[in-house]
């Protein structure tokens, strides 16, 4: 390799966007030329410039608050049928029941209805869109497991585990109450770099089960687990391989019943 | 809305002032509440960001009140000269100066620097995003970095007076 097939490579090299071998070669053009080596020394100059200072500008509260009233004023009023909302569906749910003449035959066919439509894993994964698009990501917003975990007790007639995965990369960032295959669950949410981990806890009615990758849906992937008699499901847009090291750092431990 | 700051940060840094930002910011978010049940792609904030780029310059059009010079990027050629090393590292902590030199690039180079260095996106992610050729993004950046290299080694100071 010469400086004129190096100098193009050398930021790209810097960004971690080179393959291997590419690597392989531009290093070893780059241990001979020091012209190349400067370039290179200037290109990593400027990235810790972006990384030493803080130049990013954060959304002002005000503009959040507008967003939230916005979207409450819009969502409130008409629910859409794939807009997944609990106190709708408990509604229809109730006048059905009500209805005794029918009662027999729309209830199991409603809800017949809704585990076609919903499969678990697609409930899952529309709730972690719906949390990461929404105005409802957390419910309570702490680093520390001893503040989120209180905060389920009474909220829920389970008491989930919950365990900050900091020393391993994947800092709790908080909590909050979701709604899954008809019962209230709690949702641990996590992040490694940018990417959200959401965790769905609920009391296990099945065995134990090691981590296991789901097929993925709309390009999230999936983890799910049962372990110390809570059903685990992770999902998140991270990769396969961390979410599944996510599952088994947070499998670890035991969950406290009540 | 876990990604309403990256949306904004782009927002800002493309339009350039707070008032123009919030309004980009907070359309971009409404827009993409609305449409997020056909989203079927992998990166949420990828995804709202495009949102918030289109947004932007779908205002601009409207407003014509600041016209964007086309870009030929055929015509650009990268100097190959190589800055000061020790003035350029003498002048990275100073934060202002950055921004300067970020705000002093065309839109179209800013955009990519945003996307590449405070929102981690990859090469190809920028493209998707900004519907641009990868070969293209890689030389837009390439070139931004070249001026910022430049503006912060202080060798456009003259530049103000042209």
């Amino acid at each position: 390799m010469n400086c004129q097939q190096a100098r193009p490579l050398i930021e790209p090299y810097a960004d971690g966007e080179l393959d291997a071998d590419t690597i392989l070669d531009l290093e070893k053009h780059l241990r001979e030329c020091t012209n190349c080596t400067l370039a290179l020394r200037n290109a990593t100059t400027l990235k810790k410039a972006f990384k030493q200072n803080s130049l990013s500008f954060s959304a002002p509260k005000d503009l959040r608050r507008r967003i939230k009233a916005e979207l409450h004023s819009r969502v409130a009023p008409a629910p859409q049928p794939n807009f997944w909302q609990t106190p709708w569906k408990w509604n229809w749910l109730t006048a059905a029941i009500s209805s005794v003449a029918t009662a027999s035959l729309v209830v199991p066919l409603s809800l017949s209805l809704h585990n076609r439509s919903q499969p678990l894993e697609q409930e899952i994964v529309s709730d972690h869109i719906r949390s990461l698009m929404g105005t409802h990501t957390l419910d309570v917003t702490s680093t520390d497991q001893h503040t989120v975990k209180p905060w389920f007790n009474g909220k829920l007639d389970f008491s989930p585990p919950v365990k900050d995965l900091a020393p391993q990369n994947f800092p709790l960032i908080g909590g909050r109450l979701d709604y899954v295959g008809g019962r209230s669950v709690a949702s641990l949410v996590f992040q490694r770099q940018k990417h959200l981990i959401n965790l769905f806890v609920w009391p296990a009615q099945e065995r134990d089960l090691k981590p296991t990758l789901i097929r993925p849906i709309q390009g999230y992937h999936l983890v799910h687990w049962v372990a110390a008699d809570m059903t685990c499901w992770a999902v998140s847009d991270l990769n396969e391989t961390e979410l599944l090291e996510f599952a088994h750092a947070f499998a670890d431990i035991k969950a406290a019943r009540p | 809305m876990p990604h309403l700051d990256a949306a904004y940060n782009l927002a800002r840094w493309l339009a350039g002032n707070d008032h123009d930002a919030e309004d980009v910011a907070q359309e971009a978010s409404l827009r993409a509440f609305k449409f997020f049940g056909n989203f079927r792609g992998e990166n949420p904030r990828a995804w709202l960001l495009t949102i918030v780029r289109n947004t932007f310059y779908n205002s601009l059009r409207k407003n014509r009140s600041e016209k964007i010079e086309e870009l030929d990027d055929e015509a650009l050629s990268i100097e190959d000269t190589t800055v000061n090393a020790e003035i350029l590292n003498s002048r990275i902590s100073d934060a202002e100066v950055i921004r300067r030199a970020i705000a002093a690039l065309p839109v179209q180079f800013r955009e990519i620097v945003v996307l590449r260095e405070m929102e981690g996106l990859s090469y190809k992610e920028i493209a998707d995003l900004a519907d641009l050729p990868v070969g293209t993004v890689m030389s837009r950046l390439a070139r931004a970095r070249k001026q910022l290299q430049k503006e912060l080694a202080g060798e456009f100071q003259q530049r103000g007076a042209q």
